[in-house]
């Protein structure tokens, strides 16, 4: 019971993250605050969604342990950890290129790596 | 408990479409490659929902091999814009 309530919160959770870093990807000005939205809660409601996935894969190896088996949880904990690896390297190799290939932002006050380059 | 897993399916689907409009009429590349980014992590998650919504392994299993395989390509689009050699 309190199982089932866990997973309804984590869905919850990882799918609102999930539709604010989309939105924020329509209504943020420039790349960077952009890319900021988008891979920061992307990344964030991934981690939920997927913990609702192993405990929901758990909770039936646990309740049926004989036909069911507990490949599902590891498989979506392997899933969980490649996302969690792979997105925020991306994200900085993003705005790394953007930076060199010309794109300023558009309201910032202060650019420490324009100044580091000088 | 599936139509919660088959709510968040939907709800996912509709995200992915409002990152797309990004793709579409970014005004510079990285704009769109930001985009493209945030869908390939969408579809990653969504695939991880299909597979314990439809009880089968394989699903995950194809999640895993999208994330590193759309890694590569992020890595390699971003070297491309930085103006280096591939």
């Amino acid at each position: 019971m309190i199982v089932t309530a866990l997973i309804y919160i984590f869905l919850a959770i990882g799918v609102t993250f999930n539709l604010l870093g989309s939105l924020a990807l329509l209504r943020f000005p420039d790349v960077y605050t952009r890319l900021h939205g988008g891979t920061k809660c992307t990344t964030f409601g991934s981690i939920f969604l997927s913990g609702a996935v192993i405990v929901y894969g758990l909770k039936e190896w646990y309740l049926h342990p004989t036909v069911s088996s507990p490949i599902l949880p590891i498989h979506a904990l392997v899933a969980l950890i490649a996302i969690l690896i792979t997105n925020p390297t991306g994200a900085h190799a993003i705005a790394r290129a953007a930076h060199r290939s010309g794109v300023k932002p558009v309201k910032a006050v202060v650019d420490d790596l324009e100044e580091e380059k000088k | 408990m599936m139509d919660a897993f088959l709510l968040s399916i939907v709800i996912l689907l509709i995200s992915i479409l409002l990152a797309a409009i990004r793709l579409i009429l970014g005004p510079t590349v990285p704009d769109r490659v930001v985009g493209l980014d945030t869908i390939n992590t969408l579809v990653i998650v969504l695939m991880i929902l299909f597979g314990a919504y439809y009880r089968e392994i394989i699903y995950i299993d194809v999640a895993i091999v999208y994330a590193l395989l759309s890694f590569v390509t992020t890595i390699l689009i971003a070297k491309y814009l930085e103006g280096g050699r591939i």
